[in-house]
């Protein structure tokens, strides 16, 4: 299991350090900032193995976290880890920083203290362990027997993630639909390689210890249900659904329940959290399209156009859209003429980026540029590094749709019908490339 | 307020000031100095005069202050063992609050402590604690047990804490279940022999139980544990991949990839044609491609694990090739893994798609990245016939650009190219020719070389080429001092003429200007075989060469099923077996994937074939470590020296040597034979009768070439331990030494590898034994030729023999060594197995082996039980006769084979054993029976050895 925990600054100067094993001596704090934070080239790997002591470590702006042991760790669960510890952080004191770990390292050890225990991570949801592990250091000790053994019971209970006794006077939750669109297309505009990975992330704010179930056009169900009527409603319904490569869900979804009846079931935390990740790849509605044309004019210039189309409905707007254009290490000069927006060359970032704020659907915007090259005795060619994109629009580009989020709360005196409900659908690029 | 002031305070008298402060009578001035103790202990500073007074601070009922000085005692309780005592009774004391918080954090606190003192102090409340009403606080005590037990396991048994953990399985609150679980693991792996976790259909089904309802990473402990069990049959194997498929949705990866792992381990035991196996492979694609959407740590660790999960079963993730395309901003450790994925998943199907990414990848700037693109477009010439005719094309484009890495790494590509398809592309050897002066890299520089003497008729300058080569050739690495040396000979052959000349000078050069061993013993066997027989010669360096695999880097299928069994783990991320990082008794068990249903009989070679590659029939992996007589027909590349087998001092070889160097030159087509006998016969063996040495497990090197002459076959499957490290670098000042002892022809050995991890050269290298129980003793002196230099290995071979002084040593087997060299002496002691002392005579006649039963007095007989051994009797009886354990009658009662046998120690005791194999039952029952009945422990341990390798 893990042996130790330390967080350096980007200097390599320790900030904090916590050994849980015997076999980690001091000596592995420093042989982890010798032979990686200072080692002069690019990390090329998250793992490493020094003097028979493995290092995972990951990174959080300029702070270095590093996990440490001598034996056959479950790797997977160390990272997880690592990520929920920065999580945890940031739940507690915002950024992860050297003046904030510096400023709470007293509250750090203490999470340290109970998150990990002889390096195996125990309850580490922030909404259990806000209720005793406080920045005052107080609370704690004021706790009635009654308290103590519900911040227990919760801690290592069931339902770990939520208490009881919760209570709103308007009972709320929020739903949001996030997406991130990937989309690798060839010069040529065949696809390459396209896929949508979603996420819902829910805010509650219910009172009690409310059941709740999530539906939406999942494929599955649907046509389950479309079996029980005609087949010409089937296959209408059909058009509607959308096809899951897969999905995981937030640890308060009953997955057995998933895995039988394919329906999500969930005693919800209180607050902010995600409840599913998903990922599809078929029928994703891309919402550009990047048309490139690139053309060397001899060997000091370079002519770049670049056509993007908009392909959703027209009432809807995009938003944030900006094409970043790769340009060669040696140019030395560019001129750009659009019709929408700002373009601007960025020599420090080589690339041209031009911004344009809003675009209705099925419209289509235009950027030539010429390059001037400095002319170089470099025979290595340049790369060509793909052209990328940014956006929002307003709708899911998987085409998922939230059929019904249903709260029922027999002990109390609320209905689904009470509860204030709110749906939103984000579609941001991921990783949205074409190749020029 | 702000903490990081606690960081800055640098001046001296530090420490007198704080310890004024802790004494303070003000609290919130106590806890701002408990405060800065911390931080400074944090950063490095010895704050350990301070112990006393920190110590004080503990009985408090401000709880953060409590926590601050607890985590001061876990750090210097160590060096300051009377002063902790003070603390056991406010440990005591808390383990008895009302608070349940409080409990927990004293039970957990005083298991860090590691103090023998007051260890003992801390047993009973910590079995108040295992038992208290609050699952908060036996969680933390379940834990506590492992803690304890690392500290001193004796006292964990003696004070029947491990009962207790075992009930705590059974415990209503899920999260105290999984921490049992997690302990039991740990300690469990401590005591590989132990039943400690007896899992058994009803343990596990309470484990199924609580895995749906314990926190994320309680799944994760009781998965992995679940891992470690072997279902009775293929209906359990079922009904637990069903309970354990919902897990593949868990947002955490890690419970995704514990799950996966289980999956992929009972899936060994489903018929392949029931119908829920097709349904299990189909559900385990999709999670495996959601991981490649976490952050990158977790892709690589993912990644890592999909090309074993791909090298078992290929069919789960054959249609997935799209998501492992690169993306422009993955991190280069990903991109690397994703290409080597992509490799593996390449096929007539995709064979377009892929080559056209590869063509990008090629252009990228990372170097390594793009020195691996340009060589998987080779692999996929070698892989996908279809498409081979592009792949050249592609690579003669590249080539084309001129930038050298991307050169070389074409070339060392075509050259296995030609091996695969010989007589089809070579019309690209001219363009290859025209880049041979920016060749500057030993790969690369090998592999022309190789290619200019594999088609030497065709290339007229080819002596030319050769020629030029030779010119600097002490500045060349040994592997392209090897090459020319074969490529030189190979011409020779083809055009004897005007090549006379050449050979001679690169034989000499070989043989007599230089210190490498493998050089100069390849060129005498050139020279010898030239000399001897011409005609012989050319049939063996011209042989037609095996075929070429079109896989590489396949994982050796038993370390892929054992890493099968690790996923997951650090095991799976390294590719090796935790064996190889993991210090002392942890992780050196080794694991196996369960053997198939319905198959009972062959359960001790798991259709590895089948299921390894996508065919039928075993994929040939190049192998990677060279085989001396491989190396002589050039089938390898690499040099010996850094991976191959130490060449045995073969006196024979030796004394052809002195011949060869007193004949002079003129003897090299003079025809004079000269040599040992032990020569003469062994090369005159028929060519045709060498390939088949390829199929000897443990590579002989030179010595696999006399038996094959001299009609000695190696007996198969003898099973050598693998070398472990005896002498770590740290205890002798970096003189690493790792070795293993194997018997060979009735020749003991002790096979080391000497590594220099320090600064400096070592040399002077010499080696003696202490007194031991069988006489071992140096045959002759350690021959390291060479000095060692840093960072340099050296395989070095040590005959034994077994006339040396005597005592008795504890345990039998033990053996002390000393080893010097020019910086000191250092000692070291090591285990050898027992069979390198059993003699190649050691079969008794079945009379004789009656009455000697009978002679010796049942006092001596002693039992032991063989675990988990999965092989029948024949099987069995096979794999021990190739450590001179003989069978010598074998006999079956009621469904039992008895298998007899015999075996006899070098110092004339013989030992004679009774074996019970019930088919169907993995549990042997071993009776032994001797004269000198203390060897039958080591004897036992050989023989469970043997049997599970």
């Amino acid at each position: 299991m893990i042996g130790g925990l330390f967080i350096y600054n980007h200097k390599g100067e320790v900030l904090i350090s916590r050994v849980y094993r015997d076999d980690i001596g001091r000596n592995a704090v420093d042989a982890f900032r010798v032979n990686v934070i200072h080692a002069r080239q690019q990390v090329r790997s998250p793992v490493s193995n020094i003097a028979r002591t493995s290092f995972f470590h990951v990174k959080r702006s300029n702070i270095w976290l590093a996990a440490v042991t001598k034996q056959n760790v479950n790797a997977t669960m160390v990272f997880e880890f690592l990520y929920k510890m920065c999580d945890v952080m940031a739940a507690y004191f915002g950024k992860i920083s050297e003046e904030n770990v510096k400023n709470n390292f007293v509250l750090i050890y203490e999470l340290l203290d109970e998150i990990l225990d002889f390096g195996y991570p125990q309850n580490s949801e922030t909404g259990a362990l806000k209720t005793f592990i406080t920045q005052q250091g107080i609370k704690s000790q004021h706790h009635s027997k009654e308290e103590q053994s519900q911040i227990t019971s919760q801690v290592t209970g069931q339902i770990g993630w939520r208490r009881e006794g919760i209570k709103y006077r308007r009972n709320e939750l929020f739903l949001d639909v996030l997406e991130s669109v990937n989309l690798l297309m060839s010069p040529q505009g065949q696809v390459l390689s396209a896929h949508v990975s979603g996420r819902v992330v829910m805010k509650s704010y219910l009172s009690g210890m409310p059941e709740c179930k999530f539906g939406m056009n999942d494929k599955i169900v649907i046509d389950k249900q479309g079996k029980t009527g005609s087949t010409e409603d089937g296959a209408k319904s059909g058009k509607q659904s959308i096809a899951i490569d897969d999905c995981t869900f937030h640890q308060c979804v009953r997955l057995s329940k998933f895995d039988s009846e394919r329906s999500i079931s969930f005693i919800p935390p209180d607050g902010d959290y995600e409840l599913m990740r998903y990922r599809t790849t078929k029928d994703i509605i891309l919402p550009f399209r990047v048309i490139p044309l690139v053309r060397e004019v001899g060997r000091t210039k370079l002519e770049v156009k670049v056509v993007i189309k908009s392909n959703f409905k027209s009432s809807l707007l995009a938003q944030k859209i900006e094409v970043r254009i790769p340009t060669p290490l040696n140019t030395s000069g560019v001129q750009l003429i659009c019709m929408k927006g700002k373009a601007k060359y960025k020599a420090s970032e080589n690339a041209i980026v031009w911004k344009v704020k809003r675009m209705a659907g099925m419209k289509e915007s235009q950027i030539s540029a010429e390059i001037e090259l400095l002319p170089t005795n470099d025979k290595k060619k340049w790369a060509r590094p793909p052209i990328s994109m940014n956006f929002e629009v307003p709708f899911a580009p998987s085409g998922l749709k939230v059929r019904y989020l249903k709260v029922f709360e027999p002990k109390l005196n609320y209905s689904d019908h009470d509860v204030i409900k709110w749906v939103r659908y984000i579609g941001r690029s991921g990783i949205y490339e074409t190749r020029c | 307020m702000t903490d990081s002031k606690y960081f800055t305070t640098t001046k001296k008298g530090e420490i007198f000031e704080l310890k004024a402060e802790l004494n303070s009578d003000k609290k919130e001035k106590k806890k701002e100095a408990v405060k800065k103790v911390i931080a400074s202990m944090t950063v490095g500073k010895d704050v350990s005069a301070l112990f006393p007074d920190v110590v004080n601070c503990m009985q408090t009922d401000n709880l953060e202050l409590k926590k601050l000085v607890y985590l001061y005692l876990m750090n210097y309780a160590k060096s300051q063992p009377d002063m902790a005592i003070m603390a056991v009774n406010t440990f005591v004391k808390d383990c008895e609050d009302p608070n349940p918080l409080i409990r927990a954090l004293a039970v957990r606190t005083m298991g860090c402590i590691r103090v023998d003192k007051i260890t003992e102090y801390l047993c009973e409340p910590l079995r108040k604690c295992l038992k208290d009403e609050d699952p908060y606080v036996r969680k933390t005590a379940a834990v506590c047990v492992a803690k304890l037990h690392d500290i001193n396991a004796q006292l964990v048994e003696d004070q029947g804490f491990l009962d207790t953990l075992k009930d705590l399985i059974s415990d209503s609150n899920p999260m105290v279940v999984a921490n049992a679980v997690a302990a039991l693991s740990e300690i469990a792996e401590s005591h590989p022999n132990s039943n400690l976790l007896d899992l058994n259909p009803q343990t596990i089904n309470k484990l199924l139980t609580a895995l749906n309802e314990c926190t994320e990473w309680g799944q994760i402990f009781i998965l992995d544990c679940l891992a470690n069990y072997t279902p009775r049959d293929d209906r359990e194997s079922q009904s637990i991949c069903e309970r354990v498929t919902p897990r593949l949705s868990h947002a955490n990866s890690a419970v995704v990839l514990s799950a996966v792992k289980v999956l992929m381990k009972f899936m060994e035991m489903l018929p392949k044609d029931l119908d829920y196996y097709g349904t299990l492979l189909k559900k385990l694609a999709p999670p495996l491609v959601t991981l490649l959407s976490a952050e990158p740590e977790l892709q690589y660790v993912a990644l890592r694990n999909i090309n074993l999960i791909v090298q078992r079963r290929p069919e789960i993730l054959k249609h997935e090739m799209k998501v492992f395309f690169v993306k422009y901003n993955d991190p280069i450790y990903v991109k690397l893994e994703k290409l080597d994925i992509m490799i593996r998943l390449a096929s007539q199907a995709n064979i377009a798609q892929v080559l056209a990414e590869l063509k990008e990848y090629a252009t990228e700037v990372d170097v390594d990245f793009v020195r691996k693109a340009v060589r998987a477009i080779g692999r996929c010439a070698i892989k996908v016939e279809q498409s081979a005719e592009r792949c050249v094309s592609t690579l003669l484009d590249l080539i084309q650009t001129k930038v050298n890495y991307v050169v070389q790494e074409a070339i060392v590509v075509i050259k296995d190219i030609f091996r695969k398809y010989p007589n089809k592309y070579e019309s690209v050897i001219a363009t290859l020719c025209e880049n041979l002066d920016s060749l500057d890299e030993p790969e690369a520089r090998a592999a022309m070389i190789w290619i200019v003497g594999e088609y030497a008729e065709r290339i007229d300058n080819a002596d030319e080429l050769l020629e030029s080569f030779l010119e600097g050739f002490h500045d060349e690495s040994t592997q392209v001092q090897l090459q020319l040396l074969t490529a030189i000979v190979k011409l020779f052959l083809k055009k004897p003429t005007e090549t006379q000349e050449l050979v001679q000078q690169v034989l000499s050069l070989a043989t007599q200007d230089s210190d490498n061993p493998d050089l100069r013993d390849r060129g005498y066997i050139y020279w010898r075989l030239l000399s001897t027989d011409p005609v012989a010669a050319k049939e063996v360096v011209l042989a037609e060469k095996p075929l070429i695999s079109e896989e590489t880097d396949l994982i050796e299928p038993t370390l892929l099923e054992e890493l099968i069994c690790h996923i997951g783990t650090l095991a799976s991320v390294y590719h090796k077996p935790p064996s190889a990082f993991v210090e002392g008794s942890r992780g050196v068990q080794h694991k196996r994937l369960p053997g198939s249903a319905g198959s009972g009989e062959s359960v001790e070679s798991p259709d590895t074939g089948s299921a390894a590659g996508v065919s039928e029939a075993p994929p040939a992996v190049i192998p990677s470590q060279g085989d001396l007589l491989e190396d002589l027909l050039n089938l390898d590349l690499t040099p010996p020296t850094t991976t191959g087998p130490p060449p045995p001092a073969s006196s024979g070889m030796q004394m052809g040597a002195m011949d060869l160097l007193g004949g002079g030159l003129d003897s090299l087509l003079g025809g004079d034979l000269g040599g040992g006998p032990a020569m003469g016969t062994g090369f005159g063996a028929p060519p045709a009768a060498m390939p088949a040495s390829f199929n000897v497990p443990v590579s002989g090197g030179l010595d696999d070439l006399f038996d094959l002459g001299g009609g000695v076959g190696m007996p198969m499957g003898v099973f050598n331990p693998p070398k472990t490290v005896w002498l770590p670098a740290m205890k002798a000042k970096g003189l690493e030494i790792s070795g293993t002892f194997v018997r060979r022809a009735g020749v003991i050995q002790m096979e080391m590898t000497l590594t220099n991890k320090a600064m400096s050269v070592m040399t002077d290298f010499a080696i003696q034994f202490n007194r031991n129980s069988f006489g071992l003793a140096p045959a002759g002196p350690l021959q390291v030729l060479t000095p060692l230099s840093p960072n340099q290995s050296i395989e070095a071979a040590l005959p034994l023999s077994t006339v040396g002084p005597v005592m008795k040593m504890e345990p039998l087997n033990n053996l002390q060594v000393a080893v010097k060299n020019n910086i000191d002496v250092f000692y070291f002691s090591c285990q050898y197995p027992i069979s390198m002392l059993f003699a190649e005579d050691g079969k008794m006649e079945r009379q004789v082996f009656l009455a000697t039963w009978k002679d010796i007095p049942n006092d001596n007989e002693s039992q032991f039980q063989i675990k988990d051994c999965h092989l029948n009797s024949d099987a069995a009886s096979n794999k021990l006769q190739g450590s001179n354990i003989f069978t010598i009658a074998k006999r079956t009662v009621e469904g039992q084979d008895m298998l007899y046998q015999s075996m006899k120690l070098t110092n004339g005791i013989w030992v004679l054993a009774e074996l019970r194999v019930q088919a169907g039952n993995p549990n042997y029952t071993i009776s032994l029976k001797c004269r000198a009945p203390e060897v039958s422990q080591c004897v036992f341990q050989n023989y469970e050895m043997v049997l599970k390798n």
